[in-house]
This record gives structure tokens, C-alpha cells and sequence, in this order.
């Protein structure tokens, strides 16, 4: 079971809301496939963007990966660590792993996001 | 291809109980990573990996006419070799588009064991057959029976001398020289264990009866503990070949590419009176070959990955044969095949879209370790 302290997407992200502050991360599904993460390029905080706008990429020795926000708004911060130590992203994908925080333009929107148990259904239960 | 349809190796259940994320490979399902690829990759540079690639392909081809005949197949001069010896070669089409690129191990005077890719095993026994004299040449597929095991590291001696069925013949194993081999009568048939590899460090593969194949992994596994061995998946086998510059077939060797453009020229030997593609590379050489095989190291740390452009300023020079993060060299970095005229500054490779600079290094990028010290000290190529 995924924890159930935040929301997931179709394409293996999570985002756990702080305020009005939402911190953006891969789920462990998706490290486990990536393999070993060896480059992390993430957006400029400050920058705007819009729900499903590619904002980074996440490179492993066999893949690449897009970065998808799964919700609008401003790029408040972004993880320098994972930037340094891209085997963050394989090592705690869920916590000192995560990518950037974002202060969401539109709560609504995380309505349309998956809670623990339907991210669990889509993972296979 | 569905996957009941994949086949197994003997291993293959090992694989999955020991953590294995398998795939389909070549018509196998073959385990790509098991703790990652990271650390397969510098359990194999450092200490000693164990890899199943019983997926490969093994032709025996026996009888007074076999040497000549194979001579007549491949790009290498295989028929002076001696009994023990490994040469490696391409096999070429008229037109000096490589076939293939396998070893050729003697045997004995007239028994020798073709060893392809399992990529092109079907096209390659088609190939052989097709071109079979009526007498004097036999060919048997031992594929399917032969099982493949490769023991790669600087303590692969070490882990190899402590196997039960080698234990009495060290001083054999100590005597093998690079592309050198020795068969034995084992357990369940014979043995073929050769100073081979794919990964450009010292080590072995041992070519094994199907049904030796799980206990001597076992035995492998278990002898090993103390040394670090660690399998190693696809996934790292890949990364092993490329920071050494081995071709891969379906990346730096195709049919539309020649050996002399992949820069295997040291494995045809023109001057051999006939073969197959003969005539085509003796013209390539002598107009120019077209294209070269090139290393790129890429700027900042994005992946310039196959089939990527390479750039000369604005104009496309070339694609991107095999390119990922060098896990030993810790660097983004570029095989690449270009136009033989292109310059060796101001060179970009478009990378999804973007432009990335960078720029030609020598290949390999880490010279081997299969001769001589297998612990040496390397510095990297500039």
C-alpha cells in the first residue's frame, strides 16, 4: 500500500500538500522502473506553469523520463539535493527524494488526482 | 512476440528468485537488473560479476573442409588459427554490410564453434546452411543445448580456480591468453572455457551442457561470497561494453553498416584471397570509407541516446550508435557514426529537441583490462 498522505497521477507522480504548497515527487513504482536515476534537470523556481506542463527530466542509464506537473502554479523551490544526487531519486523517492514545491494556482485540481487506494488499484492492489 | 512464447535458460528461475527485473530479449526472457545497474556494473569493473547469456547462439561446424570454408564466410582469417585459439570477425554480405560480428573458436584440427548473437542467430544458421558444401563440412545448432556462462572482473581467476570441476587444472586456467580456450570432459558433456569477454575486463566464459548451467551458477555464486561476486544483468553487460567500445549489433554494426566504418578494420583482412564482401570493402578502402565510428563526450549531463543527431553547426553529420552515463567514467558520453569529413569542432548532438554540445574523445573510453594486470590503473581517454 502507497501512503495515503498525498495524491498520485497516471504518470507515477505524487504531490503532499503543505498549505497552499504542494512538493512533487516520482512514486517508488516509478524509481524502480526508471532504474538507477544519473541526471535530474529541474525548472528555475519562480517560473509559472500550467497542469501536465513538462518541467524537468529524469534520466536513468537505460531511460529518460518527462516530468509532468500534475498541478499549476509557481515553482517555489526545487531540489538542489536530487540536482547534486540524482541517486536520491532511487534511494527515497517519496521523501528526501522529492523534486519541486509548487504553489498551486487552483486547489480544484487535486480533485482530479488519485488517492492512496486508487493509485494502489492502478499499481495492480 | 508474446511472452509464452520467450524462451528460458537454465537460470532463468534463479533469476527471478534472486530480485531479477526480467525482459525480453532477442526472443529470451533475460534478467536486465538485479540490485541496479549502477552497482552490477562496479561489482564487475571492481571484483568479479557472473552474467547468463546462454541466449547466445553456438554453431559447431566440423570436417577436413570447415576451416576454408568458414574462411571463405567471415572477414577475419580464421583458417590459420590453432587448435584453442578464438578469433573474433564479422561476417559480411556481398555488398560489406556486416552480417554479424561472432567469435570463431578451434576446437581441434577440424572442429570449430561459431558463437553469434542471439539477435541474428536464425539469420545467421540460415545463412551457414544456405551456403553448406555437399561434402566435407558439417553444421550442428547447439544453441539450444549449450548453455552460456561469463565470469568477468579482475578476481574472475580467482573465482573460476575455486570451481570443483577446475580445481585440478589451475595451471590451465592460469595459462589461458586473451581469445585462447580449453575444452574438458564434464559433467553432462563438454566443457568449452575460453579467456573471453564483453566488458573489457579480464575474465571467462564457459560454454556448458545445458543441465551444468544451475550448479556450477550456484556453485559460482557461493565460492564467490567472499570476493564480492554480484550477477549482472543486461542492463550493466550494456554499460561494461560501451565505456570500452564493443560493438553491439543493432547499434554500431548493421547490415547497412561496413566493418571498416565501425571501426573493426582490424578484424578484415583484406589481403585474405576471398570472402564474402571481399571486393566491397577492398573498393571502400581504396575510394574512402564513407563514414566513421567517433566517441562524443557530452556537455553538461544529459543522455544523447541512439539515433540522436550529431551536428557539424547546422548540418546533420550523423546519428548516435550507443550513448548513456559512463558509470565508471561518471560522465554522459556518445558513440557515433558520421560522415568521414566531419570536423572536429563545433559539434552538437540534438538531444529531444535540444541542442547539446559536445565533442570528439578517442575511443575507447576506457581501455581494457583483458591483457596484463587486471587490477592496472586506467586514466581516461582525452
Amino acid at each position: 500500500m502507497v501512503p495515503d498522505d498525498r495524491k498520485y497521477t497516471q504518470e507515477h507522480e505524487w504531490v503532499q500538500m503543505d498549505g497552499d504548497v504542494g512538493t512533487i515527487g516520482v512514486t517508488e513504482f516509478a524509481a524502480g522502473e526508471l532504474g538507477d536515476v544519473v541526471f535530474v534537470e529541474l525548472p528555475d523556481p519562480g517560473g509559472e506553469f500550467s497542469q501536465g506542463d513538462t518541467v524537468g527530466t529524469i534520466e536513468s542509464v537505460k531511460a529518460v523520463a518527462d516530468l509532468y506537473l500534475p498541478v499549476s502554479g509557481e515553482i517555489v523551490e526545487i531540489n538542489e539535493a536530487v540536482v547534486d544526487s540524482p541517486e536520491l531519486v532511487n534511494g527515497a523517492p517519496m521523501d528526501d527524494g522529492w523534486l519541486v514545491k509548487v504553489r498551486l494556482g487552483d486547489q480544484k485540481e487535486l480533485d482530479q488526482l488519485m488517492d492512496a487506494a486508487a493509485y494502489n488499484d492502478l499499481l495492480g492492489g | 512476440m508474446s511472452d509464452t512464447a520467450l524462451r528460458t535458460t537454465p537460470l532463468t528461475a534463479w533469476h527471478r528468485d534472486h530480485g531479477a527485473r526480467m525482459v525480453p530479449f532477442a526472443g529470451f526472457e533475460m534478467p536486465v537488473q538485479y540490485e541496479g545497474v549502477l552497482a552490477e556494473h562496479a561489482a564487475c569493473r571492481d571484483r568479479v560479476g557472473l552474467f547468463d547469456i546462454t541466449h547466445m547462439g553456438e554453431i559447431e561446424v566440423r570436417g577436413p573442409g570447415a576451416g576454408a570454408w568458414l574462411d571463405g564466410l567471415v572477414a577475419n582469417r580464421v583458417a590459420k588459427s590453432t587448435p584453442g585459439k578464438i578469433v573474433y570477425t564479422p561476417m559480411c554480405r556481398e555488398d560489406g554490410g556486416v552480417l554479424d560480428d561472432m567469435l570463431i573458436y578451434r576446437l581441434d584440427e577440424e572442429t570449430w564453434l561459431v558463437v553469434c548473437n542471439a539477435s541474428n542467430h536464425d539469420k545467421i544458421t540460415a545463412w551457414l546452411e544456405d551456403r553448406l558444401p555437399p561434402t566435407g563440412v558439417a553444421m550442428e545448432d547447439q544453441s539450444d543445448t549449450t548453455a552460456l556462462i561469463a565470469v568477468q572482473g579482475p578476481d574472475s581467476r580467482e573465482l573460476l580456480e575455486r570451481l570443483s570441476e577446475l580445481a585440478g587444472r589451475a595451471d590451465q586456467v592460469a595459462a589461458l591468453d586473451f581469445y585462447t580456450c580449453f575444452t574438458l570432459d564434464g559433467p553432462h558433456g563438454r566443457w568449452v572455457v575460453s579467456r573471453t569477454g564483453y566488458t573489457g575486463e579480464h575474465g571467462y566464459e564457459l560454454y556448458l551442457p545445458a543441465d551444468a548451467a544451475l550448479p556450477v551458477w550456484e556453485e559460482l555464486v557461493a565460492a564467490g561470497e567472499d570476493l564480492g561476486v554480484a550477477p549482472i544483468g543486461l542492463a550493466a553487460r550494456d554499460t561494461l561494453r560501451f565505456e570500452v567500445c564493443y560493438c553491439l549489433y543493432g547499434h554500431e554494426l548493421a547490415e547497412d553498416v561496413s566493418p571498416l566504418e565501425a571501426g573493426i578494420g582490424w578484424a578484415v583482412k583484406l589481403k585474405k584471397e576471398a570472402f564474402t564482401g571481399r571486393e566491397a570493402l577492398v573498393a571502400q578502402k581504396r575510394d574512402g570509407v564513407p563514414r566513421r565510428l567517433v566517441g562524443l563526450e557530452i556537455e553538461g549531463r544529459a543522455i544523447a541516446r541512439q539515433d540522436a543527431p550529431v551536428l557539424a553547426g547546422d548540418r546533420e553529420v550523423g546519428r548516435v550508435t550507443s550513448g548513456t552515463f559512463g558509470p565508471t567514467l561518471k560522465r554522459p558520453l556518445a558513440l557515433a557514426l558520421v560522415a568521414a569529413d566531419t570536423p572536429d569542432g563545433d559539434l552538437a548532438v540534438d538531444v529531444r529537441g535540444k541542442r547539446v554540445p559536445c565533442r570528439q574523445v578517442a575511443i575507447p573510453f576506457l581501455p581494457a583490462r583483458t591483457k596484463g594486470d587486471p587490477r592496472a590503473a586506467r586514466t581516461l581517454s582525452e
